[in-house]
C-alpha cells in the first residue's frame, strides 16, 4: 500500500502549503472551476490538514486542465496545480500498468504545450 | 599595576537560571589582575551600581568587567556608574553572558564554561585599555529636508517653530508631494487639498524655511552636526524672480502632449507648465524635453507672451552648497506598476486603473474635472470592481512581500465616494484581509458595507478581460464557494506602495542603510524609529515603511523633535574610539584614505625622527571629528600603522589569546 500522507504529496509535489494566505487567487484563476468538486483553494487547505484521501478519489484530479493558471498567479509561490499532479502520481503508483504507451506520445505533442502541461495531461489521461 | 573588579549579573534568573554566577566569581577571581570579584542580582539596579561605586573605591579598582547583558543594552549605563566612582569610563569591558549564552543555552555546566571563558576575554581586554576622552564639535543650526511632500513639510514647519533655519528639497517643481494627488482623505472624507495646501502655503511663507524645488542633492560629506551638502538647482527656463505664476504662458505653450504627471498622466500639459493651481511656488516650469524652442529652435510663444519678462532660456542649472546639523529623508513612495500583473489587463484596457488614477478621476481639479467616466469612452460606468492586495504580500518575485498598509482604507474611500456621488453605480470590492486597525477605521470600512451597499467578496480576481466594450471579471468568492464571472465597467487595481526610486541614490549619499524592500532602516525598530542609524540622519514619512497621512504627520513631528534636539545641542560629544596612525609605520600608501567611508583620512608631509635619524615622508592623518570607529582602515593598512582606539588590535589578540587558552 503506498503512502498517502501529507508528506508524500508535499514531497512529491516540492511546495509548501503553509505559504498560503487564503487569498483564492487560484480558485480566481481556474477554468475548470465549476466542473470540480474540490477547488483548488481546497486542494492546498486539505493536503495542510493531512486530508489526502478524498482528494486521491476526486474528480477534479481529472477536471484540472494542467493550465498552470494557479501556479502562475499564486502570489505566495504555492503550486496548487503541482498537488493535483502529485497526486495523480499518486494514484498512477497504486494501480500499475496503466500508463500511455510510449509510441503513441509523439503523435500527441503538439509543440506550443508547455511541457509540464503535456505530462501531466498524459497522466491525467491514464486513469 | 593594574586592579581589575569583575562584577557577575544573574539578570534575575535570565543569567542565573543557565549560568552558575558563583562558580563565575570563584573563576575569575584567579584570572591575573582581577583584584575584586562579586556577583549581585540585578546589577543594573540602583543598589547594584552602587555595589560597583563601592568596590571601585575601597580596592582602588582601574578597571572593571561586568559580565551581564548586550553591551547595546547597558554599556552606557556601566560607563556612567564607573565615571560616578572616578573612573574613566573607556576602561570599562562588558562580557556578554546574556544574549551571548544564558540564552542561547540550555546545559548548565556549559553555560557556565562558557561565561568564564567570555569573562576572560574581558578581563584580558580590560587589561590593554587605556582612558580615553572625547572631543566634541559644533553643531551646525540648520537643517535639510529631503522631500516636500505632507512628511517633509510638517518637519520642516515643526523645525521651523522651533526657531532653527531649515531647508526643503523637493525634485517636482512644486512641494506637496502624493498628498496633493488626493482627492478626499480618510475616515473623515475631508478634502486633503483644503487641508494640505495651507501647510504648503504656510511651508513656502515661513521665514526660517526656503525652499529648493525642482532641485535634487547632488552630493552629502561630513557627518553629524557638520554635514555639507550640495544642491542641484535645475534649470527652471523661467526666472523666479519675476514669474507672477499668472499662467498666460502654459495656455499659450503650442506643445500639448505631454502626459500630465499630476493627473497620472490621463491627461496632457504644455512643455511650459505650473504643476496645478495651488502649486507652492507658483512659478512656471519648462520641460525642456518637449519643448518645442529646445527641440527646434523655433516657437518661443511664452517668451513673447510673458508680460513680466520671467522667460529665460539660457537659465543654466545652479549649484548650491550649504552646511546643516541633520538632515531628515522624508523621500516618499511611488505605486508599482501592476502592468506585471498581465491576468489584471491593465494598460491593455484603459478602463483598468490604479488607485492612484482612480483618485484623480474621482478629483474636482482631475482629468475630467471629477465626474466618474470610463476613460475608454466617456461613458457612465454601472459596476466598478475594485481589486486589494495587488502586488503587496507577494512573494512571487512580481510584486511586494510587505502589506501596503494604506490600500484597505482609501479603497473603502473610493467605494464610499462612488456609492455617495453615483447611488446608481454598483461597487464590489474584492479582498483577502480586510485590515483596518487606526482610530475610527473599522467604522468607517463598516460604513461603506452597511451604509454605502458596497459588495464586499472575499476571495481574489484572477482574470480580467475586454469583452464588447465592457471589462470582464473572474474571481473566487470563498466564503459562498463559488466563482464569480461579473461585467463591469471599470477595475480599480489597489497596487502596493513602494519607496521612491531616488531614495536608494540619496540613501547611499549619506550612507544611510536600507531594507530589502528599499524602505530606510531606523536606528532600532520600536525604540529609535525616526532616527536612521547614521549620525544626524533622520527618517520621516513612508520612505521608513508604508504610513496613512495621519501617521506620516506623527512621525514627521517625533522627527523634527529629534532633530531640534540635535540642533539645540551646544557642542557634540564626539566617539573616543577613534582610529589613529603610527606615523614611524605609515608606509603613505592611502589605502586607509580609500575605504574609508566618512573620509576622515587625508595625507600629509610630515618630518619624522625615527630613530635617532630625521625624515619626511607622507603619512596618514585622521581627523577624529569625522571618524566614526567603524575600523576598515584597520582592515584596510597593510604595515600594522593604523589602530583603533579601544579595540587596538593588541587588545584584540589578546582576547583571542584568553579564549583559546
Amino acid at each position: 500500500m503506498p503512502e498517502t500522507t501529507r508528506e508524500t504529496v508535499l514531497r512529491i509535489s516540492g511546495t509548501n502549503t503553509r505559504k498560503c494566505m487564503l487569498c483564492g487567487k487560484c480558485s480566481g484563476s481556474c477554468p475548470a472551476y465549476d466542473a470540480m468538486d474540490y477547488r483548488p483553494h481546497q486542494f492546498v487547505a486539505m493536503v495542510e490538514r493531512g486530508e489526502i484521501a478524498p482528494l486521491l478519489q476526486s474528480k477534479s484530479l481529472y477536471a484540472c486542465m494542467s493550465c498552470f493558471a494557479c501556479v502562475e498567479r499564486c502570489p505566495r509561490g504555492v503550486q496548487p496545480a503541482s498537488l493535483i499532479e502529485a497526486l495523480r502520481a499518486m494514484v498512477l503508483r497504486e494501480r500499475e500498468h496503466t500508463r500511455l504507451p510510449a509510441q503513441l506520445i509523439p503523435e500527441l505533442i503538439d509543440a506550443g504545450t508547455p511541457q509540464q502541461a503535456v505530462v501531466s495531461a498524459f497522466r491525467k489521461l491514464s486513469k | 599595576m593594574q586592579k581589575i573588579g569583575v562584577f557577575v549579573c544573574w539578570c534575575g534568573s535570565n543569567i542565573a537560571g543557565t549560568v552558575d554566577v558563583g562558580r563565575v566569581v570563584e573563576a575569575v577571581r584567579q584570572e591575573p589582575g582581577v583584584a575584586f570579584a562579586a556577583d549581585y542580582q540585578y546589577m543594573c539596579s540602583d543598589s547594584g551600581q552602587n555595589l560597583i561605586k563601592s568596590a571601585v573605591k575601597e580596592h582602588g579598582l582601574t578597571g572593571i568587567v561586568v559580565c551581564s547583558c548586550s553591551p547595546r543594552m547597558h554599556e552606557a549605563t556601566f560607563k556612567k556608574t564607573a565615571a560616578a566612582a572616578g573612573l574613566n569610563p573607556y576602561m570599562v569591558e562588558i562580557a556578554n553572558i546574556r544574549e551571548h549564552c544564558s540564552w542561547i543555552h540550555k546545559n548548565m555546566e556549559e553555560a557556565t564554561e562558557k561565561a568564564i571563558v567570555l569573562a576572560r576575554a574581558a578581563i584580558a581586554k580590560v587589561l590593554k585599555d587605556a582612558p580615553l576622552t572625547s572631543g566634541t564639535t559644533e553643531v551646525t543650526k540648520r537643517a535639510l529636508v529631503i522631500g516636500g511632500g505632507i512628511a517633509g513639510i510638517q518637519t520642516a514647519l515643526d523645525i521651523a517653530e522651533a526657531g532653527f533655519a531649515v531647508d526643503i528639497v523637493e525634485k517636482q517643481p512644486t512641494i506637496g508631494g502624493r498628498m496633493a494627488q488626493l482627492d478626499k482623505t480618510f475616515p473623515t472624507l475631508d478634502c486633503s487639498a483644503c487641508i494640505l495646501t495651507p501647510k504648503m502655503v504656510d511651508a513656502g511663507a515661513n521665514e526660517n524655511i526656503e525652499l529648493f524645488t525642482y532641485s535634487e542633492v547632488e552630493s552629502v560629506k561630513g557627518f553629524v552636526g557638520n554635514f555639507t551638502v550640495t544642491i542641484r538647482k535645475k534649470a527652471r527656463s523661467v526666472r523666479a524672480d519675476l514669474c507672477t505664476g499668472c499662467g498666460e504662458c502654459t495656455e499659450k505653450c503650442p506643445s500639448r502632449k505631454t502626459k500630465n504627471e499630476f493627473n497620472m498622466g490621463m491627461d496632457t500639459r504644455g512643455a511650459i507648465y505650473i504643476p496645478y493651481a495651488q502649486a507652492v511656488p507658483k512659478i512656471a516650469v519648462i520641460d525642456r524635453e518637449h519643448c518645442l524652442h529646445f527641440k527646434t529652435g523655433k516657437c518661443g510663444l511664452c517668451e513673447r507672451t510673458c508680460s513680466a519678462k520671467a522667460i529665460d532660456f539660457a537659465q543654466e542649472d545652479e549649484l548650491v552648497t550649504r552646511n546643516y546639523g541633520a538632515i531628515v529623508m522624508a523621500t516618499g513612495f511611488q505605486m508599482i506598476d501592476p502592468s506585471g500583473f498581465g491576468e489584471f489587463g491593465y494598460g491593455k484596457s484603459k478602463d483598468v486603473l490604479t488607485s492612484l488614477e482612480f483618485e484623480r478621476l474621482m478629483n474636482a481639479a482631475g482629468p475630467t474635472g471629477g465626474h466618474l467616466v470610463c476613460p475608454s469612452d466617456g461613458r457612465h460606468p454601472k459596476h466598478i470592481v475594485f481589486i486589494q492586495c495587488v502586488g503587496s504580500r507577494d512573494t512571487s518575485g512580481c510584486g511586494k512581500p510587505y502589506c501596503s498598509k494604506i490600500c484597505c482604507m482609501y479603497t473603502a474611500k473610493h467605494a464610499i465616494l462612488v456609492r455617495d456621488k453615483y447611488p446608481d453605480v454598483s461597487v464590489t470590492v474584492f479582498y483577502i484581509d480586510v485590515r483596518t486597525p487606526g482610530k475610527n477605521f473599522d467604522e468607517f470600512y463598516r460604513r461603506a458595507v452597511e451604509e454605502y451597499g458596497v459588495q464586499y467578496v472575499k476571495g481574489m480576481v484572477g482574470k480580467v478581460t475586454r469583452e464588447g466594450g465592457r471589462l470582464k471579471v473572474q474571481g473566487s468568492d470563498l466564503l459562498n464557494d463559488r466563482q464569480l464571472h461579473l461585467e463591469a465597467d471599470m477595475v480599480v487595481l489597489a497596487a502596493a506602495i513602494e519607496p521612491d526610486p531616488t531614495a536608494r541614490s540619496v540613501a547611499s549619499m549619506l550612507t544611510a542603510s536600507i531594507d530589502t524592500n528599499g524602505f530606510m532602516t531606523e536606528a532600532h525598530p520600536k525604540l529609535r524609529p525616526v532616527e536612521s542609524p547614521t549620525a544626524g540622519v533622520f527618517l520621516s514619512g513612508v520612505c521608513q515603511g508604508p504610513k496613512d497621512i495621519p501617521e506620516t504627520v506623527a512621525q514627521a513631528s517625533a522627527c523634527a523633535a529629534k532633530v531640534i534636539g540635535l540642533l539645540c545641542k551646544q557642542k557634540l560629544v564626539n566617539n573616543a574610539c577613534v582610529a589613529s596612525s603610527d606615523p614611524l609605520l605609515c608606509n603613505g600608501c592611502s589605502s586607509c584614505e580609500k575605504v574609508c567611508p566618512y573620509g576622515a583620512i587625508t595625507y600629509e608631509e610630515r618630518e619624522l625622527n625615527d630613530k635617532g635619524v630625521r625624515r619626511t615622508a607622507r603619512v596618514a592623518v585622521v581627523n577624529e571629528a569625522v571618524c566614526q570607529g567603524c575600523g576598515a582602515c584597520t582592515v584596510a593598512c597593510p604595515s600594522g600603522a593604523m589602530d583603533l582606539k579601544g579595540f587596538t588590535n593588541q587588545q584584540i589578540m589578546a582576547e583571542v589569546d584568553a579564549i583559546c587558552r
